[in-house]
């Protein structure tokens, strides 16, 4: 479809005659040149490296040369009219186009350009120039299309990294050709280009056309021996490049250049019909797709941020394009500007060393320039003294870089405001300025996918919704939601459209890096919730791991014991959610291990607030320990450390009464256990205060300890004996706290233990039920209390659990 | 239990007397000087050196990185490689010799640190002798001068009284002076350096003369930065340095093959039995050591946490041949899960309250869960309860 009408010419149409100012010295390298780029005087074919700096400036350089009428750079046909947004002056490189489909916008592909990247250099000469620039590459509407529309297909034949295992590397190719072997592996070939094209053209002394035929006669050597080099679609691309070729020619005559990945130029000459061409084209399949300019940042161009746009160190080749002279005393100085920053003492004295050692080493290496390696190699044995601690720093924020590009407002809508749009229909939510409150009942489908949209805008930065508190308090099922729709989240939505074409996948990409990015271990529990709660399971993975990771390199008990709970309740919410939850439980389980083995220290030595905090963790702890699944080993380890808490004279006695209570809780310790645990807590020798914090650990709180005493009279004689054998001075000491202590119980249980002190100890005997409690039998009657065991059943649910 | 230093080296040996012995036999000591056990390799690679030299050198920076990372040269001669590690660190540390910034070699024990700078010395000046070994009682006359003091008394203070140092030699000569262990001389000594570093000279104020270095003069450091008890670099004295760190080894196989090499050696020497089917365990010992160091399971899945210790492959080849005697006096001869376990304790936890947190929780989130590991998680819990 594009090939035929679908091209607009961005500029004026092309009115400079290219040959009339034919420069000198240029022109006349070409004609002694073995042509092959030229041949016959044919059109112009600059092969590239995509984003190499060096093939930029020999773009430019050749542009200037000849100055065509047409540039023809490879990239989606549709793009063309969208050429003009690239000269705004509001459109700041590193951008990409973005193809999606418009029926899918999860369906996309980028094609990344960075302001050394010669397809951009390319496109503003023309542009500032008046000349016209079309796009040849095949439309996305087929590339879409395809089962497989990852971009790195969609982009070029160079970098072979990008996937299937036949693929060969051009560059390795021509590498291994010129005997570029190291011992650095898969460095070497990478070197080797730097050293032949992108170091070398910076000097533009020469004939701007040489270098272009040179490479495009090795890449016709190496496409004689590999034909498709493994890449099939190849074929079918340059056959649309071709015909895109001609009907450029039919109209400019030979004043066309062509700027598209060296690997495509041999294809680009070969002699070819027109009809054995279409036959290619014919019958691909077809998508109705859009497209539209979106920021792209360095860290997406570099290669390991895992888009695979095919470049290392984008700040590097940045750097190098823009740096008018002397790429390596300027690198080094930034470096040195940037390590001042961050408070590591850098001299000039370092600087000049630094520069001094890289020279230095390449030419030890046989280099023509320092390159990467080099200054690398100089900056971390010079200006960080050794240490890869700055050097991650330098290349972080030097190498890679923090650049963001920028696109006008009017570039298209990006697919992100499609999807929103697509999904509010379907859930029937509408956008209303006015707020309004939103029940969801999580059990009911419709209402699910509700709160995981909300839930992922929420993760995305855009406020439609906030959660409110619901009428059903902390159900597991019900939420509530605040709605108002706001004229600044349409800007939020577009914001957010760096992040992904979907609003799934968006979220999921945000959640990502926030996870990476977070450094304390409760914003990445928090975030693990809020992922389950917008049903992200393509993100927890990633949560999971980098929680894992933080909570191994954290030497905070406490901070630990606090990340565990709001798991253990996230492992609830999954049940309820339907999400898979095993990793969490994994994490879970890992989290509680370290807690078992670090808490014992960390509970020694404690002061009394310390101690106090402490004991709500342990609680908070115990319950959630409870609520993991196959509980069983933690359960058994965590009483371990209890016993542990329980018997240790260092651990306050706070902690030590509470660790014997949860034990007692649990049928972990009998009951003669317990009162010999207090009687030892509560021997002449223990300080009083002391004692009595063991007392308010043991009973204190609203945990019941009121009716544990009334039903054990052993703890309650204990306890007693030991109040009565306080010294006087040491009374008014522990007065408040026990006073803190007993005044919590009910005033019914308060009642009652006064009666039985009063009445004396050993009164009622020595047993485990007290008879003189009013309204009690003397013992228990077993059928009137198995009539309550159904009613328990159901609300606990616990004949549903098991 | 002493800690060998030079682990890389094929045929190590024992610290040799560092003064100033001209060329002996090399059949008839202990172990020769490296430009002395190399000397053929040495001559084959001036004669076939093409590239230019910088002033007094043997050899061009190319040949002297050739000689130490090994090669064919055009006649044929094999090149044996004398240290197996990045290309890249050799490259940088004969480059910064060629400069005029000294070179600090830094690693933990067993990273060939003295064994690197000795060959560099070697290769580049042909000389390895002049050097200063760095202890808690250098004096500053081991770096500077000291005085012939019956010839002091005789004659009064004279240029032939005074007895130079390694490193005056050096300057006066334009050779390669070598600083073994910087970091444990005393700050006060290590000071003495800066004015050799940055000025070139060497004042002897006695006298009132001067040593000036002459071209070809630089200086190789060795020190190790996580030992405890060393006196940190001033940072003025710092900047004077290029700083190569040299790696321990990259793969857990190297590891495994440096310390059963070593650990058979050593066992030789001190006549315990050879070791049968002992690879699993000192596998075993290195895979703790790496996973702890480098705070990652091997899988790369989990983090643990690092302790203070270096966990150095010395440390790894000491438990092992602990162990061993272990197993030979008091086991049954085959190297068990528990004769190892005391040492790699005693290894790992060196600050008693957090390290033993460490340990502890590798061995409840690591090493619990691993395939065939129960034995040696069993005998870990066993000295760590002893040990409480």
């Amino acid at each position: 479809m594009a090939s035929d009408g679908g091209t607009v010419s961005a500029g004026p149409k092309a009115s400079a005659d290219p040959m009339a100012s034919g420069e000198g010295p240029a022109s006349g390298g070409r004609l002694t040149s073995p042509a092959t780029v030229r041949r016959g005087g044919g059109p112009l074919l600059l092969g590239v490296r995509h984003h190499g700096p060096g093939s930029a400036r020999g773009v430019r350089a050749a542009l200037e040369a000849e100055k065509p009428a047409v540039v023809l750079v490879e990239g989606p046909a549709e793009a063309d009219a969208l050429v003009a947004l690239a000269g705004d002056p509001d459109m700041r490189p590193p951008v990409a186009l973005l193809a999606h489909a418009v029926d899918d916008p999860g369906r996309a592909a980028f094609w990344p350009m960075a302001s050394f990247s010669p397809e951009w250099i390319a496109i503003r000469w023309a542009l500032d120039r008046g000349a016209a620039v079309r796009f040849i590459d095949l439309p996305a509407t087929h590339t879409l299309a395809a089962s497989d529309p990852t971009w790195s297909d969609g982009d070029d034949g160079e970098e072979g990294f990008a996937g299937g295992g036949a693929r060969i590397d051009p560059i390795a190719e021509l590498a291994g050709a010129a005997g570029a072997t190291g011992a650095a592996g898969d460095g070497a070939a990478e070197r080797w280009w730097e050293d032949v094209v992108e170091l070398c053209a910076a000097d533009d002394a020469g004939d701007p056309i040489a270098p272009f035929d040179a490479l495009a006669e090795a890449m016709g050597a190496l496409r004689e021996a590999y034909g498709h080099g493994g890449h099939p679609r190849d074929l079918v691309r340059e056959a649309y490049m071709r015909i895109q070729l001609r009907a450029a020619r039919k109209e400019f005559g030979d004043s066309v250049a062509v700027v598209c990945g060296a690997w495509h130029v041999p294809a680009l000459t070969r002699k070819t019909t027109v009809a054995a061409d279409r036959a290619l084209l014919k019958g691909l399949p077809k998508v109705k797709t859009e497209l539209t300019w979106v920021p792209w940042t360095h860290r997406r161009l570099a290669r390991r941020s895992g888009y695979g746009a095919g470049i290392d160190a984008p700040g590097w080749y940045e750097h190098l394009y823009a740096a008018p002279d002397r790429p390596v005393e300027r690198w080094m100085t930034k470096v040195a500007g940037l390590l001042r920053a961050e408070d590591h003492p850098v001299s000039s004295a370092h600087v000049i060393e630094a520069v001094r050692l890289a020279r230095n080493l390449a030419a030890l290496r046989g280099r023509p320039a320092p390159g990467l390696d080099e200054t690398t190699d100089a900056v971390r044995s010079v200006l960080c003294e050794g240490s890869d601690v700055p050097l991650d720093l330098v290349r972080d924020r030097l190498v890679v870089g923090d650049v963001l590009g920028e696109v006008p407002a009017g570039a298209p809508a990006v697919p992100l405001q499609r999807d929103l749009a697509r999904r509010r229909r379907s859930l029937r939510l509408k956008p209303e300025a006015t707020e309004r409150t939103l029940e969801l009942d999580l059990r009911k489908d419709m209402d699910g996918e509700r709160s995981r949209l909300l839930h992922r805008l929420r993760l995305l930065g855009v406020g439609w919704g906030e959660p409110a508190a619901g009428r059903a308090g902390t159900g597991t099922f019900r939420e509530t939601w605040r709605l108002r729709w706001e004229p600044e989240q349409h800007v939020q939505v577009a914001e957010a459209g760096v992040w992904g074409t979907t609003v799934e996948a968006a979220a999921t990409a945000r959640a990502r890096s926030r996870a990476e990015a977070a450094t304390a271990l409760a914003d990445i529990t928090a975030l693990a919730e809020q992922c389950l709660l917008a049903g992200l399971s393509g993100a927890l993975p990633v949560v999971m791991r980098s929680l894992a990771d933080r909570a191994a390199l954290d030497t905070d008990v406490s901070r630990l014991a606090e990340a565990l709970p709001a798991l253990a309740r996230s492992l609830r919410y999954g049940d309820v959610r339907g999400t898979d939850t095993a990793a969490l439980a994994e994490v879970a389980a890992g989290l509680a291990e370290r807690i078992c083995v670090g808490l014992p220290s960390a509970c020694a030595g404690l002061d009394t607030d310390a101690a106090t905090a402490m004991r709500e963790r342990i609680d908070e702890v115990h319950q959630a320990i409870g609520l993991l699944p196959d509980a069983a080993g933690p359960a058994d380890r965590w009483a371990g450390v209890l016993r542990r808490l329980a018997d240790r004279d260092r651990v306050p006695g706070v902690l030590r009464g509470r660790a014997a209570r949860l034990l007692l809780d649990e049928g972990r310790i009998a009951d003669g256990e317990a009162a010999l645990l207090m009687s030892r807590a509560l021997s002449p020798g223990t300080p009083p205060a002391g004692a009595a914090a063991w007392i308010d650990g043991f009973v204190g709180g609203a945990s019941g300890g009121g009716l544990l005493l009334v039903h054990d009279e052993r703890l309650l004689g204990l306890v007693d004996d030991w109040l009565t054998g306080v010294p006087a001075g040491a009374f008014t000491d522990v007065l408040p706290l026990l006073r803190r202590t007993f005044s919590e119980y009910e005033p019914g249980v308060r009642r009652t233990l006064g009666e039985l002190v009063a009445r004396g100890p050993g009164a009622g005997g020595a047993g485990h039920s007290t008879p003189g409690v009013p309204g009690f039998a003397a013992t228990l009657d077993r059928e009137r209390a198995d009539a309550v065991l159904p009613l328990l059943h159901l609300v606990l649910g616990t004949e549903v659990m098991a | 239990m002493p800690v060998p230093e030079t682990i890389a080296q094929p045929g190590s040996g024992v610290e040799t007397d560092t003064g100033p012995g001209r060329p002996q036999p090399v059949t008839e000591v202990l172990r020769p000087h490296a430009e002395h056990a190399f000397a053929v390799e040495l001559a084959a690679l001036a004669a076939a050196d093409d590239r230019p030299r910088p002033t007094r050198w043997r050899l061009s920076p190319w040949a002297v990185a050739t000689y130490l990372l090994g090669g064919t040269l055009p006649d044929g001669t094999v090149i044996t490689p004398k240290y197996v590690g990045p290309r890249r660190i050799v490259e940088v540390a004969v480059t910064t010799l060629a400069t005029d910034r000294a070179l600090l070699l830094l690693g933990v024990p067993g990273t060939a640190k003295t064994w690197v700078s000795e060959h560099l010395a070697a290769a580049v000046s042909g000389d390895s002798t002049l050097l200063v070994q760095g202890t808690a009682g250098t004096p500053e006359e081991a770096v500077r001068y000291g005085w012939n003091y019956a010839r002091l008394i005789a004659e009064g203070p004279s240029r032939d009284a005074l007895v130079p140092s390694p490193v005056m030699r050096a300057m006066a000569q334009g050779m390669t002076a070598r600083v073994e262990e910087l970091t444990r001389i005393p700050a006060d000594v290590q000071d003495t350096l800066i004015t050799i570093l940055s000025e070139k000279t060497l004042p002897v104020p006695e006298l009132g003369q001067e040593v000036q270095a002459v071209p070809g003069f630089n200086l190789i450091a060795t020190a190790n930065d996580r030992d405890r008890g060393v006196n940190e670099l001033s940072s003025a004295l710092r900047r004077r340095f290029n700083t190569v760190v040299l790696p321990l080894p990259a793969t857990a196989e190297a590891e495994v093959d440096i310390v059963a090499r070593r650990v058979e050696q050593l066992g030789r020497s001190l006549e315990l039995p050879a070791l049968p089917e002992g690879v699993d365990e000192i596998r075993r010992v290195v895979t703790v050591f790496r996973e702890l160091r480098d705070g990652v399971t091997t899988d790369g899945r989990t983090k643990v946490k690092s302790p203070s210790g270096t966990l150095s492959t010395a440390e790894a080849i000491s438990v092992v041949t602990g162990g061993l005697a272990l197993a030979a006096h008091f086991g049954d001869g085959v190297l068990r899960p528990a004769d190892v376990a005391a040492g790699i304790l005693g290894a790992v936890v060196r600050d008693p309250a957090a390290d033993r947190l460490v340990w502890q929780e590798y061995l409840e989130t690591v090493v619990r869960e691993r395939d065939g590991w129960k034995d040696f998680y069993r005998a870990c819990r066993e000295v760590s309860h002893d040990a409480r």
